[in-house]
Order: C-alpha cells, then structure tokens, then sequence
C-alpha cells in the first residue's frame, strides 16, 4: 500500500525528521489561503501515488496567495499517470544548497534492511542505480538493533556533510529506519534531503510504502489507503478473496495459483494472443468465488474470449467444473470460452462439464492456442 | 536417495487441529509421511477426526521429545506463523516447512537469524511443501497424484505451476527424486542455490528443473551457481513475462522494480549459464526429459 505524501510527512516528523510545516488543499480558493498562513515563496505540489508528478508539471513555486492559487488550479486540473489530482500540498519553499537522497528498503538477498544514501539526490534514484551505482552508499540494518550512531555518521561524511550537519544526518537516518520498523514499511524514502542554503537539512519529500501483509497489525496506518488506488473491480476482487489486475488485452484469465496465472498469461501471449487480466481465484475456490472471478472479468469491455485454467491441489476440479457452468448459464453465454481442468477430481470434472457441452482441454498449451483462435 | 526429506522423516504438525492442518495431515499420512505428532497451545491430549492415534501436545519442545520428531510443517495463521518458525528452530528440528502465506516481512527479518543459529532447513513461508516420492513422504499440501519416483529434482517459488510441471515429466516417464516449493515470498528460508546445492550432492537426481518467476534475484544468483558449481543439466520456466512492472502479481515477492526482477533478465542471465529455458511450463519440462534421455 502506497502512503501518500502528507501523511509520510507527518509519519517522519514524528520520529525527528525535520520536514517543514505543509498544509493541504483541495482547491484553489484553500491553496491561496494556505499559502498566505505560510507567508513567503513557497511550493505547490500534486498529492498523488503515481512517481514522476515532477516531469508531468505537479510540482511549482509561487511567490504570493494568489499565484499558488492559480497554481494550485492548474495542478488540480492534472491527471498523472492515470490519477487525477484532488489535493496539493503547500509548504514554504526552501532555498536549496545540496540536495541528497536517504532511502530504507528492504534488501531480500542479505536478508536485512538496506540504509541507502546518495550525493545525486532529487533525481530518479533508479537512474543512478542504473548509469551510476557507485553513487549510492549501501549499509546493512538490523531491524531488532536498529542503525549505530557510527554507522550513520560514516555515511554522513562519506555524503560530504560538515561535523554540524552530520550530527542532523544521524538523527535523520536513524528516525527514518525507526518510522520505517514502526509502521511496517517496504519503502521509505526523502528524495531530496536538503542542505539548505544556512547549512541545514531539511526533509522536503517523503515516501512511504507499507507491507500489505502487516496492515493487520498497522490499523492507523491503514485507515491512511486511498481508495483510489485500486480500482473497483480490484477493490471488489480483494474483498471477495480474489487477486485480480486488469491488462489492456483481450483474453480474460481464470488461474488457481500466482505462478500458474502469470503462465497462463504467458502461454497465451506465447500463442499470439493478448491476456487482459491477472487473476488467481486462489486455493478452495467454489461456486461463488467463480461467479465473481466471471463477473469481474466479464465487466472488461475488451475481453473477447475467456481461458479458465486450474490445476486443483487444494481446490477440488468438480467444484470448480460446478462454479463455471452455473456462470455459464447466467453470464457468458455469448462469450467463447475455453476450460482447462486437471488434479484433484478432474474425471469428475471433465464429466460434468461435457455433460453440460462445455469442452474441456487437459493441457494447459492446447487451451491456450484454442482461446487465442476464439478470440481472434 | 533425495533431499530433505526421506524414510527417516518424522513430522511434527503446528495447527493440527484446524480444518486446513487436519485435512492435509490425513492427505499426508496417505501418501506414507510418518506424521508423529500434533501441536496446537492449550489443546493437550485432544484427538482429531481421522487421526485418532495422532498425539496433540501443547508445545514443540514436549512433541519432539516424546515421539522423536526432526522435522516440522506448519499451518497456522500468518499473525503466529513467525512464532511457530521460532518455536521448531528452539527445538532443534531439522526441517521447518512453513506453508502460511501473508506473513509480515519484518517478523522473516526478524526470525532468518534466529533459524540459521540453529542450523535449521526453513522451507518458505508460502510455500506448498516438498515430496520426496521414492520414499512415500510429502510435507505440505501438493497433489501426490501427480508425483512419480524417478532422476528429476524440481525446485520452485510457486505452488500450481509447480504441479502443472511435475505432471508433464511424470506423463513424460521422468519422476522426481524430490520436489521443493520454496515459497513466493520476498524473504523465505530457503533459496534457489541452496536447493541446487543440495540436488548437485545427491546422487539419485541426475536433471534439475528450476521454476522462477518475477521479482527479486534469487533466479540470477541461481543462474551464477550453475555456471561455477553445477555438472547437473538444468532447464527453467519463468513466470511473468506478461507481467506489468511495479504490481504485485498475488505473490508478495513477485513485483518487478524500476529495472531489477524481470523474467528477461533472468532468463537472458540462466541463458547464459547454459540453462535451457523454456517458453511453456511443459516445453521446461521436455527440455530436461530430452537432456537426460
């Protein structure tokens, strides 16, 4: 789950980072008077969860009320990478000396945290990763015992910082790798830290990634989801059990298992067809939970076709046999559709659905080639 | 001969009593595993539909104590799944499979230092399991249908594509010595080269099939190990080419970043390590049959 700006931002002031006071706003009337209360040149910037809103125009400086009012209105009019924009953050704008990146992730080689820092911050840090790596410092970080203060500061003057400023880094290195433990982050990231032009640091970006499987436990920082993030159908998919994410094909996918649904889609674009949809119906799936695996992939206007594809372990083949004939009846009768079964009762399966004259493929690669001629 | 499993293998089971645990349990002892014991807190001496012989225990500790157990497969939910994984490397298990998904990554960061102290074999979490076929054991929850014993190893991070690929060696004559699913989370005990290790050392497999999919670089590293330490033929699938970057194709740890965990990457780097890679699950599958007729 993807945590926006503002809230980062207070996440990380909360552990001692020092990110400048901001306000948020959703119009350009609240983006004028926000401006005013700060007082000064400040940034207008696009709340959004899609990266890049710098390239796409989202970030500007205005000088008074009333340019971060038109500012403000034009950025509200954006839409970024597929996200229209419904707020802007407004904080005072910092003269800029030096600007460093300062990211946690999570390093699943070693096995730990990784502290990553950088002196080419502000920048695509994937860029530098990618023409530069050895712009990036690299520590390994113990979640339990968190970073040592000699650790940080040998990164600190390793950045180029004076003594003052390394002092203000090893508090900012470490706060950020305690708010990252704290909420269950996969991702926290300033980019840029700042050195400002008194020779201060300043966190003047923030973003946070959680772990999907700790939001059990992170109640607040669930409650901070925003509910556009995922699409109806995706939100709906989740709720009934499903994992689904749409593709811009035609061929609609049904697979029990991630790793079997990434292959069936593979084997379909194998076979010169196009999938338009991931999903895993996931183990123990029934009546039901197929009808909404249907209905779900049915509300795609692209889909010209659907490839049903379980290998049943923990799922049973004939209730899987039982869920697509009864969507059948009601929901596909117009689309072609093409069913492969096999494992856990699947003579019991193919019975059933050649009984009700849906044809039925045993391998995978055959149901892949027939879907891709129907689709056609 | 086979690895991690075998005739000497005596199962301990977390979350026994659950309706997932019991019925894999009994789809266990079905295929021969030696299942010595039950675990659930607070459940002592229960007894369990279908597994009436089938001690229950409170702890780890006092079920490998009283019945000998050396290995572990454990079923309970994600928010004491980590705990469960602490308890058997404390107890001196040998083999750990973990087959809950949704568990946190910072409680796996958290737990690997603890599991390697203890010298312990951590399969998953996420995983379906591992079968030995030759000497009738299965820990987890994959098929037994689909096994045969025979010279194949298979080592995977998925579950269905998994048994999708042991179907197709055993229709193709091709058993398998062991099958290890290793889990499709992004911190898991045991990894690709491990695995490959352990099936270098056996003298009984003689190919590998390796299952990969996107995100990550345990299939790099793997490719690494083929070149500099593998005399086995190898061939793999690679899920996720398809894929969209930045999401999170249902497995936690498949997600392709920015430019790193790719399946081209991976198959352009165990190309070049001499592993054929297969553009279906099944051509995977013929390519090592062809390899070691």
């Amino acid at each position: 789950m993807k945590v926006h700006e503002h809230d980062a931002r207070a996440i990380f002031q909360r552990h001692g980072l020092p990110v400048p006071e901001s306000r948020l706003a959703a119009s350009a009337e609240e983006a004028a008077e926000a401006a005013g209360a700060i007082a000064g040149r400040v940034v207008v910037k696009a709340q959004v969860l899609a990266g890049g809103r710098g390239k796409a125009g989202g970030v500007s400086l205005a000088d008074s009320p009333a340019e971060a009012g038109l500012e403000a209105a034009r950025i509200l009019d954006l839409e970024i990478g597929g996200e229209p924009v419904r707020k802007v953050l407004i904080a005072p704008a910092v003269d800029i000396a030096r600007e460093l990146y300062l990211g946690v992730v999570i390093d699943r080689t070693a096995q730990s945290l990784a502290l990553m820092a950088s002196a080419e911050g502000g920048v695509d840090i994937e860029e530098v990763a990618a023409t530069n790596p050895s712009a990036i410092l690299r520590v390994k970080v113990d979640p339990l015992a968190g970073l040592p203060d000699w650790e940080a500061r040998q990164l600190g003057f390793a950045l180029g910082l004076s003594g003052a400023q390394v002092r203000q880094f090893v508090r900012i290195a470490q706060g950020l790798v305690e708010a990252f433990v704290e909420v269950d982050a996969s991702l926290a990231e300033v980019n840029p830290l700042v050195v400002d032009a008194d020779g201060n640091l300043q966190a003047i970006d923030a973003k946070l990634n959680i772990d999907d499987n700790a939001l059990a436990r992170q109640p607040e920082v669930a409650r901070l989801r925003d509910p556009h993030e995922e699409s109806e159908a995706e939100r709906r998919a989740r709720g009934a059990g499903l994992s689904y994410i749409k593709l811009d094909g035609t061929i609609g996918c049904m697979v029990n298992g991630a790793g079997l649904a990434m292959a069936t889609m593979d084997v379909i674009k194998h076979y010169g067809g196009e999938p338009a949809n991931f999903l895993d119906v996931g183990g123990g799936a029934g009546v039901e939970k197929i009808t909404t695996a249907f209905e779900i992939i049915l509300e795609d206007p692209n889909v010209g076709a659907v490839l049903v594809n379980i290998f049943a372990g923990i799922t049973r083949a004939d209730d899987v046999a039982a869920g697509v004939i009864a969507a059948r009846a009601g929901l596909i009768e117009d689309i072609p559709l093409v069913v492969r079964v096999a494992g856990t009762r699947e003579a019991e399966a193919l019975e059933l659905l050649e009984e009700a004259g849906i044809g039925a493929e045993r391998s995978m690669d055959a149901a892949a080639a027939q879907v891709v001629e129907a689709a056609r | 001969m086979s690895v991690l499993l075998d005739a000497t293998t005596r199962l301990v089971v977390q979350g026994m009593t659950g309706s997932q645990g019991s019925f894999h349990t009994r789809l266990m002892r079905e295929a021969g595993t030696q299942v010595m014991a039950g675990v659930t807190p607070g459940r002592a001496g229960a007894t369990v539909e279908g597994l009436e012989d089938v001690p229950v225990f409170n702890t780890v500790a006092e079920a490998t104590q009283e019945t000998g157990a050396n290995a572990a497969c454990i079923f309970v939910p994600a928010a004491f799944a980590a705990d469960a994984i602490l308890e058997d490397a404390a107890a001196g298990l040998d083999v750990i499979v973990c087959l809950t998904e949704g568990i946190p990554v910072l409680d796996m960061l958290r737990v690997m230092p603890r599991v390697r102290a203890a010298g312990a074999h951590l399969i998953g979490p996420n995983c379906p399991g591992v079968t030995t076929p030759g000497d009738g054991v299965k820990v987890g929850v994959m098929p037994w249908a689909v096994h045969s014993p025979g010279p194949v190893g298979v080592v995977s991070r998925s579950g269905t594509l998994t048994y999708e690929v042991v179907q197709h060696l055993t229709d193709l004559g091709a058993g398998q010595t062991t099958t290890v699913g290793i889990g499709g989370d992004p911190i898991i005990g045991t990894r690709f080269t491990d695995v490959l290790a352990m099936f270098e050392a056996d003298p009984a497999t003689h190919g590998v099939v390796l299952l990969g999919e996107i995100g990550g670089d345990d299939e790099e590293r793997a490719a690494t190990y083929i070149q500099e330490r593998m005399t086995k033929p190898v061939t793999s699938f690679i899920a996720g080419k398809t894929a969209p970057p930045e999401r999170r194709m249902g497995h936690a740890g498949a997600i392709v970043s920015g430019t790193s965990g790719s399946a081209t990457a991976k198959e352009s780097a165990l190309r070049a390590a001499g592993v054929r890679v297969g553009e279906t699950p099944e051509h995977a599958a013929r390519l090592l049959v062809d390899r070691l007729r």
